[in-house]
């Protein structure tokens, strides 16, 4: 054998081990021993029932079977038809292509059907890069305040500091967008009407 | 284009510079093996690899010996990754039972990832087993971002030395790349991304309970420590479909800021590299400025297209104005979080380097804004560009720009004391030529053959010619050729009905891409190292200062308008037209 041969042979053979072993598993075993709740997904669980993880949107996007929701972005994900896992994607329509106008168009309209007047926030009515954007605007939830507080007989100021408790600025004030977080927001609701009955016990996997 | 824009665009540029300060330094010295104190922690485990695999330190190859084992150990690695993705059914760590991955996309995500470019066929989730994530293509991404680096201290010794046949031993260049700059980085910097939400987990999928009764399940998986070499390593395959928009890949603005930091933290640290080296800091600082030129000329596009949004999104009634309170513009394919600003920031860094990762759909940016990236790429990626393929890539330039101007003058071109003769005009020419080919002809094929226009998306509705259809053709082979990744991904570049034709020609773009050049590379290496350094003199030309700069991005623009304007042209450009009408 060859000398260089040899050498790429065993060099591979080590920086394989290195990086596609030992790198990998030490960094499994100190993200578990030191950040276990983020390095698992952020299960939020409620009652015994895992609901979803904090960064992973969920779709509340049909207008008629989440009046008394906030609803979030529309979204381009789909299952995996083998492993029935989602599949994250974005809708990757050019912005000339029909199928943008159309669904932008739809959205609108199904928002004005729930009573909106005002300005329709853009990301209240386009797909995200991910299909999986926990996210709306501050303007986005604004706009869905009269609504959810008329489904749920709340009043808006009410509403308007829960959604304040769910929402984050852009972080050291330039990096990113003010956010609403859509899911804790909406077990927010769901906690606020069962207040008086059970304590909610919203905790962090 | 709000305050916010331009405060976090400084903020970055400004943390550029005080990362590849220090970083620099440390990689001229790691590859002097001069780096004492890390020595003292890892020198063991060099000398033993050097043990084990018989190779003498201190003995040094030619150009040609070089690119030969460079060749070895890519194609060596790549028959690995292909073998594991082949075998991920019978491997462990495949928590959803997922199957080998067919043939042909194997080929092609072996290739992709061997040659830097992680341009990827496939969704993730769906696809790839823990083990082929973690073990193929974890590890390759190390690699092909190892082999960059070593190429461009080859380069850069090429240019230091005096009359010497040998420009370094690529072994010896490779281990240190790794054990010293790559691995402990990258180790740190993914317990950091685990700290922002990040996963880093054996366990398979986690499922929940919609409020509505609905079960869901998303895929889990070993992300945290293979999105650190991806970024790192200007790789960018994504470890889910959607990359470095899926909220467990890079969860807050500020993993993002790290982000972005972290795919043009070498490059441009290797800008010090390269003043040090060759004892010239002015010449790295006109380097690393004409670098940040066309950086900030990108971004700034970008951010303007998009922040416009479209007519289209106008007409169908969506609020496009920004404010405190919304982000506004053409949010289609972004991330809230990110809103315009962080996502074009990012689109011009990945595209700039030939990392590819993103964090907004591309395919869905407006035409102009969406040129930009594509543009970026064409250039040959010398905007700060990939890890050591942007630093010799920019050199090539560096090289034309200076034969350009001893032209101009009537003087012999010379560059830091090395005469540039017709060979290294020969290479340089080559390294500028190939890609161009590649890209040009690769799409030409594309649009023209019915297995083409399968993979296109964004149709015209009548299946008659449509600007985006181009443009989804035409950014696969520059980002292929290119070794970026990134894609207009609406283009399904592989498919059970279709398994050849995307998967074969992208490999073939990636591989002309990345080896051709290599050599041609390594060849000016030799060459300049053979030529005896003469002292700078009055006459010699200067690569420093601001009529340098010039010269290079002039240098580097003229050439990719002259050779991508028609192309782009027939693309975004008419696409842009009819949008406005």
């Amino acid at each position: 054998m060859s000398n260089a041969l040899r050498s790429s042979l065993s060099i591979t053979a080590i920086l394989l081990i290195l990086c596609g072993g030992i790198y990998p598993a030490v960094v499994t075993v100190a993200a578990q021993l030191l950040l276990p709740a983020e390095a698992n997904g952020g299960a939020l669980v409620e009652q015994g029932v895992v609901r979803g993880a904090k960064l992973i949107g969920q779709t509340f996007d049909d207008p008629t079977q989440w009046p008394a929701y906030f609803w979030g972005r529309p979204s381009a994900a789909s299952v995996d038809a083998a492993t029935s896992v989602l599949v994250s994607s974005g809708s990757n329509y050019g912005p000339l292509n029909p199928a943008l106008r159309e669904e932008v168009s739809a959205r609108v309209k199904a928002l004005r059907d729930s009573g909106v007047t005002g300005p329709i926030p853009v990301d209240l009515v386009t797909k995200s890069a991910s299909g999986l954007d926990p996210h709306i605007s501050p303007a986005a939830a604004e706009i869905q305040i009269p609504r959810v507080a008329k489904a749920r007989g709340l009043s808006e100021p009410e509403l308007r500091s829960l959604v304040a408790a769910n929402t984050e600025g852009p972080t050291l004030g330039f990096l990113g967008e003010a956010r609403v977080n859509v899911l804790t927001l909406n077990l927010a609701l769901d906690a606020h009407k069962r207040v008086g009955h059970a304590a909610p016990t919203t905790s962090t996997r | 284009m709000n305050a916010r824009f331009w405060v976090l665009t400084a903020a970055y540029f400004a943390s550029l510079v005080a990362i590849a300060i220090p970083l620099g330094h440390f990689m001229t010295r790691v590859f002097a093996g001069e780096n004492r104190a890390s020595r003292r922690a890892l020198g063991w485990l060099e000398r033993g690899v050097y043990r084990v695999a018989r190779v003498e330190a201190t003995e040094e190859q030619t150009w040609t010996a070089y690119a030969g084992s460079i060749l070895l150990f890519s194609l060596g690695t790549q028959l690995v990754t292909y073998a594991i993705l082949r075998l991920q059914r019978a491997l462990p760590f495949n928590p959803t039972h997922l199957g080998a991955v067919p043939p042909w996309l194997a080929f092609n995500t072996a290739t992709s990832f061997t040659t830097n470019t992680d341009w990827q066929s496939y969704g993730g989730e769906a696809t790839m087993s823990y083990a082929s994530q973690a073990v193929a293509l974890t590890s390759q991404n190390f690699f092909s971002a190892g082999v960059g680096v070593c190429v461009a201290i080859a380069l850069i010794r090429g240019v230091a030395r005096s009359e010497s046949p040998t420009i370094g031993n690529f072994w010896v260049d490779l281990v240190r790349v790794h054990l010293y700059v790559l691995l402990p980085i990258s180790a740190l910097y993914a317990l950091f991304l685990v700290s922002q939400g990040v996963i880093q987990t054996w366990q398979g999928p986690l499922a929940w309970t919609a409020l509505d009764g609905a079960h869901s399940s998303i895929l889990r998986g070993p992300v945290a420590s293979q999105e650190a070499i991806k970024m790192l390593g200007t790789n960018g395959g994504g470890y889910f479909n959607a990359n470095s928009a899926h909220p467990w890949e890079n969860p807050t603005p500020l993993s993002d800021f790290v982000q972005m930091l972290s795919i043009w933290s070498i490059p441009a640290a290797l800008c010090v590299t390269l003043g040090e080296m060759l004892h010239s800091r002015g010449h790295g600082r006109a380097v690393f400025g004409a670098m940040a030129l066309l950086g900030v000329l990108g971004v700034v596009a970008i951010a303007y297209f998009e922040s416009r949004g479209t007519p289209v999104l106008a007409r169908a009634g969506a609020d496009l104005l920004a404010s405190g309170q919304q982000p506004g513009g053409n949010m289609e394919g972004k991330e809230l979080r990110f809103g315009i600003a962080d996502s074009a920031l990012f689109a011009a860094i990945t595209t700039g380097a030939s990392c590819g990762a993103v964090t907004s759909m591309h395919d869905s940016f407006t035409p102009l804004g969406g040129l930009v990236p594509m543009f970026d790429i064409q250039l040959g990626e010398v905007v700060f560009g990939g890890a050591g393929a942007g630093m010799y890539g920019m050199l090539v330039y560096v090289v034309l720009a200076v034969f350009l101007a001893g032209l101009m003058v009537g003087r012999t071109p010379e560059y830091l004391g090395k005469k540039i003769d017709s060979r290294d005009v020969r290479f340089a020419a080559l390294y500028v030529l190939i890609p161009a080919f590649s890209i040009l002809i690769f799409s030409a094929l594309g649009v023209a053959t019915a297995a083409g226009r399968a993979g296109i998306l964004n149709a015209a509705p009548d299946g008659g010619p449509s600007p985006h259809g181009l443009s989804e053709v035409l950014y696969a082979y520059s980002s292929g050729t290119g070794n970026n990744g990134s894609a207009f991904a609406g283009l399904t570049a592989y498919s059970p009905e279709h398994p050849i034709f995307w998967s074969l020609t992208l490999a073939i773009a990636m591989f002309v891409g990345r080896f051709p050049l290599i050599i041609a590379a390594l060849a000016i290496a030799g060459n300049m190292a053979k030529k005896r350094r003469v002292p700078l003199g009055p006459g010699s030309f200067p690569v420093e200062g601001g009529l340098f700069v010039g010269l290079l991005v002039g240098t580097v623009v003229i050439v990719g308008a002259l050779t991508f304007f028609p192309a782009l042209a027939m693309g975004p450009i008419v696409e842009h037209v009819i949008l406005q009408r």
